[in-house]
């Protein structure tokens, strides 16, 4: 039998006005804390650790684990900071959670600060998402209204507070630690590791900071035990996960199945790329994880299949892409990406992210030299594993896997525009008809 | 540069002064302190702070940044370079309306850069521009987080999903008329640039309950699921009630029941020092390529 989905979190996303705590309540909501708090919070770790829940912002670290490095209390205070700031290409699953069921987050934030004994936790929202704002917002304060914040939570003599801070427009601040800088009131940049946040964290206090993901799928992991959790997934990428479709596809959307489903078991669900056309190229955790082709249909859709298959989960962000589409203009569109949101301190990536660009550019409108494919190379070999943090590394990865790839495309890069190669009318979802060629929109932040 | 050396022309009335007149310095101030309150240390209340003055000046001004370095203990140079390195701190006075195309790879390939080449044509303006009227301040987006719409408008960062060259152009001549429009996921209507800071700053606006809770590719695996009778494995406690056949997932050897992560240490300290290379944690990442993707880590 085919994997199927396995709706947890998006199993409310359907329900009636699904953001107020009542409707909520009404599905089950707040048995989690319930449960955590007859519970030595020591066991509430244990829980999560053994259910191997792993990080869903990308990196796949063990949640449990992260909880588990914090040191033994001293009597100060330690934080939890949610990281809302999803911003990598391609991923659009926070966002529609914190839409549709900001319960979820809240109440695995309560949860995961009284296992790490926190009394203060952060959520840090991206600030370009007015809605979700407010309906994080309003969650809080029906929480509070209810019991579930504050002073004495449910009788238990647990104490939390929630800070709801909305970020300003830098995609950097999806770096945990440039995401603890830009809370203190700081430019978002990227701080030295070591320490790391569990020992010098926010106000350099011991500081968990997870994925709203993450942390909206402790409740049923409380709920259900371990043992529950890890029914679905595969042996080392246990339980369910929002896999999210966008472009080229007949139904692009939300997808929640087990870890371990495949590209191909998605698309048959979401119908398939569009009509009239092929796979091409798709990314399989966004624009940082190293493109899949459709020889990549089958690789299991988890942390270790996907690595073996030299690419990275991420943050399942399935962007496709069909045979309309020119991969050196998708690239270089990211690349001025990474270029555009680099925070400028460290050089690699400050200096090599605009070589970059500007090397892709003159690819794009068909100007590009003999030896430009061979400089990107070089200048990707400078920046992975040179840089800062993960963002430098991140810019290196649709470069190196789309000319591994698609080295001819680059190759004619040399004499044909891509928007010659591949007319963008025909990748666009509506019939248009171009004014201007890609080489002009090209490197708009240049 | 410091934000005062902008050489922007600026018409009569948008002359900055030295700064807030009693009364609004008075309400700022108790704006100031209710954000400041919400932080163990003040400092923090520096980016609401700023989103706090664009809703009153609608832009980061030489008189919002004394402001807020005044209240906050810092210098203007300090507040200065923190409020340029965030796109959505504004250097010059905004439109009524900031009209962001996404012009990111996934929502430019399926239509974004036509879409943006129509309105940028339409309003006779280019990126980070306003039209003469003060309507409109025209900006080239990154990805929004809503991939499954693209191609996305953010107007006043409210959502308008699939969107088409004719689409935007309406939008924005309602937006150019003074009409109110209503965005695909959010509230009944866009409020103003100005509304919109002062929420972004912690203060609600009471419209939580406006609108949808989910749009159509949200709900895509949701309605799926009901449709085929997929359901994920119930919870032991649930289970007898349970009828439907589990999502039996993709695994194929059942883990010791005993499994249990590594406890170096005692509760909440499972480690006599954090994990200061991947190989602490797993051999297996012993890798000579660097993982690259704990930028997004959590």
């Amino acid at each position: 039998m085919a994997t199927t989905l396995a709706p947890v979190l998006t199993d409310l996303w359907d329900k009636d006005r699904s953001w107020t705590l009542a409707t909520y309540e009404d599905n089950g909501g707040y048995r989690g804390l319930r449960r955590a708090l007859s519970l030595p919070a020591g066991d509430v770790v244990t829980m999560v650790k053994d259910s191997g829940l792993r990080g869903r912002g990308g990196a796949g670290f063990p949640t449990g684990m992260k909880w588990g490095f914090l040191p033994a209390p001293d009597g100060g205070p330690r934080y939890l900071v949610v990281n809302a700031d999803e911003s990598e290409p391609g991923t659009c699953k926070d966002i529609p959670l914190m839409l549709a069921s900001p319960q979820h987050l809240i109440e695995g934030m309560i949860i995961t600060s009284y296992a790490i004994g926190c009394h203060h936790a952060f959520v840090y929202v991206r600030g370009e998402v007015l809605h979700v704002y407010r309906r994080l917002l309003k969650s809080i304060e029906e929480a509070y209204a209810a019991g579930y914040l504050g002073k004495n939570i449910l009788g238990s003599g647990f104490d939390l507070d929630i800070t709801l801070h909305s970020g300003a427009g830098a995609y950097i601040c999806g770096e945990e630690t440039a995401l603890l800088d830009s809370l203190e009131g700081l430019r978002g940049q990227p701080r030295l590791k070591p320490p790391f946040p569990a020992v010098a964290g926010l106000y350099a206090r011991p500081t968990v900071v997870n994925n709203v993901e993450s942390i909206a799928s402790v409740p049923g992991i409380v709920v259900g035990g371990a043992d529950w959790f890890k029914q679905m997934g595969t042996e080392k990428s246990t339980g369910h996960g929002l896999f999210s479709l966008s472009g080229h596809v007949t139904r692009p959307g939300q997808y929640e199945a087990p870890l371990g489903i495949t590209l191909r078991e998605l698309l048959d669900m979401a119908g398939g790329i569009r009509e009239g056309h092929e796979l091409k190229f798709w990314t399989p955790g966004g624009s940082s994880t190293p493109i899949f082709t459709a020889e990549h249909l089958d690789v299991p859709l988890d942390y270790e299949s996907v690595g073996a298959a030299g690419s990275m989960l991420g943050t399942r962000a399935l962007q496709i892409f069909d045979d309309t589409t020119s991969v050196v203009r998708a690239v270089t569109r990211w690349t001025e990406f990474y270029k555009h949101e680099s925070c400028g301190k460290c050089t690699p990536c400050r200096e090599g992210t605009y070589w970059l660009a500007q090397v892709l550019q003159r690819l794009e409108a068909g100007r590009g030299t003999s030896a430009d494919i061979d400089l990107l190379l070089d200048l990707c070999d400078n920046i992975l594993g040179r840089a800062f943090c993960a963002l430098g590394d991140g810019a290196t990865s649709p470069i190196t896997s789309a000319i591994q790839y698609f080295r001819e495309e680059f190759e004619a890069g040399t004499h044909t525009p891509a928007d010659v190669l591949f007319p963008p009318e025909r990748s666009s979802l509506f019939a248009y008809t171009p004014r201007r060629s890609g080489a002009q929109l090209a490197g708009v932040h240049a | 540069m410091s934000v005062e050396q902008v050489p922007v022309p600026r018409t009569n009335g948008q002359t900055h002064r030295a700064g807030y007149d009693e009364e609004t310095r008075a309400r700022l101030s108790a704006d100031a302190a209710a954000i400041k309150a919400r932080y163990p240390q003040e400092r923090s209340a520096l980016l609401p702070m700023l989103h706090l003055v664009q809703s009153e000046d609608g832009y980061v001004s030489p008189r919002g940044i004394a402001f807020c370095a005044a209240e906050l203990g810092l210098t203007t140079a300090e507040v200065s370079a923190v409020a340029t390195f965030y796109t959505q701190y504004k250097r010059h006075p905004n439109g009524t309306y900031t009209v962001g195309v996404c012009t990111n790879t996934l929502c430019a390939i399926m239509g974004g850069d036509a879409i943006w080449e129509e309105l940028s044509d339409h309003l006779g303006i280019g990126h980070d521009e306003t039209t003469d009227d003060g309507a409109i301040t025209l900006e080239r987006v990154e990805c929004n987080a809503a991939c499954d719409y693209a191609p996305v408008v953010m107007v006043n960062w409210e959502f308008f999903d699939n969107q088409t060259p004719d689409s935007a152009v309406a939008l924005a001549d309602e937006l150019t008329a003074g009409h109110p429009v209503t965005p695909t996921r959010g509230a009944h209507s866009v409020c103003t640039f100005k509304e919109m800071s002062r929420v972004l700053a912690g203060f609600g606006d009471g419209r939580a309950d406006e609108g949808i809770g989910a749009g159509g590719p949200t709900l895509a695996g949701t309605v799926l699921a009901r449709e085929q009778g997929w359901v994920a494995p119930p919870f032991p406690a649930d289970a007898e009630a349970s009828t439907k056949t589990p999502a039996r997932g993709t695994r194929t050897t059942k883990a010791p029941a005993a499994s249990h992560a590594p406890k170096p240490g005692g509760e909440q300290s499972s480690a006599e020092r954090p994990a200061t290379t991947p190989g602490d944690v797993s051999p297996a990442r012993r890798t000579t390529k660097k993982q690259s993707d704990d930028a997004k880590e959590s």
